[in-house]
């Protein structure tokens, strides 16, 4: 089968256990949101996916291969990135820098001596149209850390998807974006390729309701449930959660 | 920008001509210079902090001086045996420090360098021990330009060194390498997440970083006729770093601003009060950390009134 499945999945620090017994599935063309309260594990989960860190037991398998032993870079060269949940950029680089490195890695340029980085037309216009497609134009010249932070996300977005990655795992992508701003993620989350596996990890019900057609719930390193936005909505233990627990 | 080289260039070809009788020490600026670049590129493109480069300067030296003594004595090429003398030290020695990070990192470069300096001053047989290596007698310079006792071939000599090590490096860091390298000076979870194999890249880094210091170290031995166990010592290694520092990092011209000012500085201040001459430059040290963090190269950024 293709695209990603997880099986019986665990996570335990020390005596602490984050994921327990997680089954999971992510096809390419969908779109799921996985929430659930502070602390549930979801940031882990992704973290095991990508690679950032081992499990303590079961199988993450891509395209029926099991590579829950296998280092982040690699798994990068499979198709599996993530946008961290604080953003994670080089700040003192330039827009057009930051999205040009993914591309040099995903091209093998990375070990290059004396061809400049920016001198290969073919790179460049792929540089140019994701900026145009993430619209930032006008700040491509800019180092990011002069950005706003809505737009800081825009760019890790972008960045992200220079791997070409074919299993898209965003973490929280509108956290710490101000209101005004979140209509620009939302919009950017609508326009990723369609055949794009897109995890999304979030608080905003707003933008879950708007992007996922799928949601897992996350409580305590379990699944509580799974389903479309509908039934999520309408399922009395999670309302419990929301509502009882405190939370946006 | 553009220009600034040119004018670096101009302003040490004028300087051969200023100061006829100070030819030695200009050279010692120029020499110290390759080491420091050596060190930027570690420290000012990956970020990695460094506190052992001599280790690599003296392998360079050690290794010119031997190669001229026992094998040939032609300059350039004791220049590529410096150079792979360093690389190969900071290779071997680069596998295991990349594998840490931050304080340990320090002290093993540390470590490694005593551990040079220590083989150097037991095996007295090759190196001269306390001695020094004596009797390197270099040839005439592509067989056409023979060192002569007032410094002026050597002058020059180093002169073009510091220009094409620096043009090298300037090209790096360009270069997709380059930028890899401060993707990983800016931040490190961002390049793992994009699959960059950041423990090579950096050993790679510190492999090209000991291939400089180590054309540095069989500069300085071809040009002295002499290596002695300093050019292993934990001062050196210091040095290196603070004038890069006081310079600025990451820019290359911060190494040639830094070297300058603070071998300048200790020429003058050494001469007149040999004991207190360190205060001198232990406060320009602290006024640069308070007044320009960023080093002098950003000086003229903040007499404009931008941010650092
Ligand atoms: N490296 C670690 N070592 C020990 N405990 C950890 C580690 N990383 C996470 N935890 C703990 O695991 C639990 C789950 O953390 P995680 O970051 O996955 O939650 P989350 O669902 O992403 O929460 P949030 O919504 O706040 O981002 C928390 O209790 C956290 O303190
Ligand atoms: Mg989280």
């Amino acid at each position: 089968m293709t695209g990603l499945e997880v099986r019986g999945l665990s996570k335990r620090f020390g005596g602490l256990v984050v994921s327990e017994n997680i089954d999971f599935d992510l096809k390419p063309g969908d779109r799921k949101a996985l929430i659930g309260p502070n602390g549930a594990g979801k940031s882990t989960f992704a973290n095991l996916v990508t690679g950032i860190l081992a499990p303590s037991g079961g199988e993450i398998r891509l395209d029926g291969r099991d590579i829950s032993r296998m280092g982040e870079a690699h798994r990068v060269k499979l198709g599996i990135a993530k946008t961290f949940q604080i953003t994670t950029l080089f700040p003192r680089l330039t827009v057009r820098d930051n999205i040009r490195m993914p591309i040099l890695e995903r091209e093998g340029r990375g070990y290059r001596l004396l061809r400049r980085a920016d001198g290969e037309a073919g790179i460049e216009a792929e540089v140019q149209s994701l900026i145009d497609q993430f619209e930032l134009g006008d700040l491509a010249d800019k180092p990011v850390r002069d950005l706003a932070y809505g737009q800081q996300r825009l760019v890790e977005m972008a960045l992200t998807l220079a791997l070409k990655p074919r299993i898209l795992i965003l973490d929280e992508p509108a956290a710490g974006v101000p209101s005004s701003e979140t209509s620009l993620i939302t919009r950017a989350i609508e326009r990723l390729p369609q055949d794009l596996a897109v995890l999304i990890i979030e608080h905003d019900m707003d933008l879950v309701f708007r992007v996922a057609r799928k949601i897992v719930v996350l409580v305590q390193g379990r699944i509580l449930t799974e389903g479309t936005p509908s039934e999520i909505a309408a399922n009395a233990q999670v309302r419990e959660l929301y509502l009882g627990g405190g939370h946006d | 920008m553009r220009f600034l080289p040119l004018v670096f260039v101009a302003l040490a070809a004028a300087a051969f001509f200023v100061f006829p009788y100070d030819l030695a020490f200009l050279t010692r600026i120029l020499i110290m210079i390759v080491l420091v670049l050596s060190v930027d590129l570690i420290l000012g493109y990956a970020g990695v902090p460094t506190l052992g480069q001599a280790a690599m300067y003296g392998a360079g030296a050690y290794a010119a001086g031997l190669f001229a003594i026992h094998v040939w004595a032609d300059p350039v090429a004791g220049l590529i045996i410096g150079g792979l003398a360093g690389a190969a030290l900071a290779f071997v020695s680069g596998l295991i420090v990349m594998r840490t990070h931050g304080l340990t990192a320090i002290m093993l470069t540390i470590a490694v360098a005593q551990i040079c300096l220590e083989i150097a001053n037991r095996a007295r047989d090759i190196t001269g021990g306390a001695e020094g290596l004596r009797g390197i007698r270099m040839e005439p310079v592509l067989g056409l330009f023979a060192f002569d006792f007032i410094g002026q071939t050597g002058y020059w000599y180093a002169l073009i060194v510091v220009c094409v090590v620096f043009a090298a490096l300037a090209v790096i860091g360009r270069a997709p390498f380059g930028m890899s390298l401060r993707g990983i000076h800016e931040s490190r979870d961002r390049m793992l997440a994009i699959g960059a194999p950041v423990y090579w890249r950096l050993v790679l880094a510190y492999t090209l970083g000991g291939a400089v210091a180590g054309i540095g170290g069989a500069l300085a031995a071809q040009i002295t006729q002499l290596v002695s166990l300093e050019t292993l010592s934990f001062t050196l290694s210091a040095e290196a770093l603070i004038m890069l520092i006081l310079g600025g990092t990451g820019r290359l011209y911060g190494a040639v601003i830094g070297t300058v000012l603070f071998m300048t500085v200790h020429h003058l201040a050494a001469a007149n009060d040999p004991f207190n001459w360190l205060f001198v430059i232990g406060g320009m040290v602290l006024a640069m950390v308070f007044f320009l963090p960023s080093g002098l190269i950003s000086l003229g950024h903040a007499l404009k009134g931008g941010r650092k």
